[in-house]
């Protein structure tokens, strides 16, 4: 602070103090709203207290799931975006870590060909070419599977420029000394620059994690199967009802239960998830 | 930059790109490569024969009153989404900037929803707003606005940008947050001392210093906005009521997979490549170059 003036120093917290009120907002009114009886909601406004069916409302959900939404339980939704969000975390992480090496400590032709269609892959989100995606992976008899939820998904310009950066930062004393005592390539992948990019593979693990885990048009595509169903995408069956009100307190329980995981990783890891937010986008 | 170490394996180094190549040509660059292809032909109605039409398909899409009701749709929205997260997270990270007690638990209390999917942030703001029992709507009542985002389009529209500007606002805090603490504290005291006054020293100082992350941001914010808001978009209002907040994503989506039309989805895949592209290559010609003051 540069200099003594209280009344600023009031007014910076009362705006932050109303920031924050007015993002926690929507997750209490959620929780209180999954906390409530069915009937409760004829009661106009709704109530902004918590009501006594918090157990009975989630012990619905997790074990039977929705009638309206095809009755998956939510923990078999949980149990697949939890598989979907980890494969494709630890595939992105794997390829782009082998392919960033390969393009940093190797000569070889079509090195600068390689590297720009890797590139080329920001440019082209799931969201642009839904339709010709759709039929590859129906093609190879992927769809309805983990496979196809997840390693179309898994290639990663980003990450792999991130490790590129990272690696090139790397002293070059490190190979010619790992040469000379005979290391050869995978020997000093694994011992060396592995355990050097440790906190770089943390970081990105939890951006992965989230981007993973909030998946959305991509599972409403390749999966028909409701035990293939995430989490994210397995809320909409339950808002959209035809003809009918969703039954609010199970749409909102499942909501607070999706939402938990990233938000439990992301407040838990925040140091590393601000310093993989900020080297990825950098 | 350039390693001058380096090894001298022939083969290895395409076994270490393997994976990530086949992924990349199979998964995106064969698909993308398809969507060109399907943008110029068209199918009989049971996809038996298929006619080479050149540019029809983007002819018919620019002239399609609905298309382009879409493309103006996605601007607005857009617009709105960048204009008021960027402008609430910078507002609050001048202030977090500016507390030093409490200021972890103020960005822990402020930067949760990033972690949120789009779709989550939907159905929230969904019971926000309900007609019926939504705490909102009926507040909104109250005052007097019959509010109702299934009837109205302008009520659908506020909905999403509600509920995407709140999800967005985390991010782009702590970007700002970020920028503000590069700034070097001299040059604010020397302007203190010449007696300018927070506020003067904010736009005059810190606001222009702030402009490289500034303008990352807007890029960022626009393809948050025109890309990943389909799941919002798909649990909140499903492009409705007529068409009101029918998006590019979502009509692309809407008009592949649910009106089956090939070559007019396909020609949506590639306008929408398009833009892609136009907004990387912005960000990475004028984010590299920083900006000058």
């Amino acid at each position: 602070m540069v200099e003594h003036r209280p009344w600023l120093t009031f007014i910076a917290h009362a705006v932050l103090i109303f920031g924050a009120f007015i993002l926690a907002f929507p997750l209490w009114v959620a929780f209180v709203a999954s906390t409530q009886s069915a009937v409760s909601f004829n009661q106009i406004p709704m109530s902004l207290l918590p009501g006594g069916h918090f157990i009975e409302n989630y012990s619905a959900v997790l074990t039977r799931g929705v009638a309206s939404a095809g009755a998956v339980p939510v923990v078999t939704m949980l149990m697949n975006s939890l598989i979907m969000a980890m494969m494709i975390a630890v595939g992105k992480i794997a390829i782009s870590l082998l392919s960033a090496y390969a393009i940093v400590y190797f000569r070889f032709p079509f090195r600068k060909t390689i590297f720009w269609l890797i590139f080329i892959t920001l440019m082209l989100p799931v969201e642009v070419r839904i339709l010709p995606t759709y039929g590859v992976v129906a093609s190879l008899g992927m769809l309805n599977s983990y496979a196809g939820l997840s390693i179309p998904l898994i290639a990663s310009a980003t990450a792999t420029f991130l490790f590129r950066q990272y690696f090139l930062t790397v002293p070059e004393e490190l190979l010619e000394a790992a040469r000379l005592d005979g290391a050869g390539p995978w020997r000093f992948f694994r011992d060396i620059l592995i355990p050097l990019s440790r906190t770089n593979i943390a970081a990105l693990f939890v951006i992965l994690f989230i981007y993973g885990w909030n998946q959305y048009l991509w599972p409403l595509l390749v999966t028909t199967d409701p035990n293939y169903y995430t989490i994210v995408m397995g809320i909409q069956r339950m808002v959209t009802v035809a003809d009918a009100t969703p039954q609010w307190q199970l749409v909102m329980a499942t909501v607070i239960l999706a939402l938990l995981p990233p938000v439990i990783v992301v407040v838990g890891m925040q140091r590393l998830f601000i310093r993989g937010l900020v080297e990825i986008e950098k | 930059m350039e390693k001058r170490v380096f090894f001298e394996h022939r083969l290895t180094p395409y076994l270490l790109v393997a994976a990530q190549l086949a992924i990349t040509l199979i998964f995106f660059i064969w698909p993308a490569a398809q969507a060109f292809y399907q943008s110029t032909i068209t199918q009989d109605a049971f996809g038996l024969s298929t006619t080479f039409v050149g540019l029809a398909n983007f002819e018919r899409l620019f002239s399609d009153s609905l298309y382009l009701h879409s493309i103006e749709i996605t601007l607005v929205f857009s617009a709105l989404v960048a204009a008021s997260s960027l402008s609430i997270a910078l507002l609050l990270a001048a202030m977090a900037d500016r507390v030093i007690r409490g200021s972890s638990v103020y960005k822990t209390l402020l930067i949760w929803p990033y972690a949120l999917a789009p779709a989550i942030s939907g159905v929230l703001w969904l019971l926000l707003f309900n007609p019926t029992i939504g705490i909102i709507a009926y507040a909104l009542r109250q005052v007097g606005y019959s509010w109702n985002n299934f009837l109205s389009g302008t009520d659908a529209m506020i909905l999403i940008v509600a509920a995407a500007t709140w999800k967005q606002v985390s991010y782009n805090f702590l970007f700002f947050l970020a920028g503000l603490q590069f700034i070097p504290r001299s040059l604010i005291e020397a302007a203190a001392i010449d007696g300018a006054s927070p506020f003067k020293r904010f736009w005059t100082i810190v606001f222009p210093l702030l402009s490289p992350t500034t303008f990352f941001l807007v890029v960022v914010n626009l393809v948050y906005a025109f890309f990943d808001t389909f799941g919002l978009v798909h649990t909140t209002t499903a492009g409705g009521p007529a068409h009101a907040t029918e998006i590019l994503v979502y009509k692309v989506y809407r008009d592949g997979f649910v009106g089956l039309d090939v070559g007019g989805s396909a020609a949506q895949s590639v306008v929408l490549m398009a833009i892609v592209v136009l907004l990387t290559a912005i960000q990475f010609r004028y984010v590299e170059r920083k900006v000058v003051y």
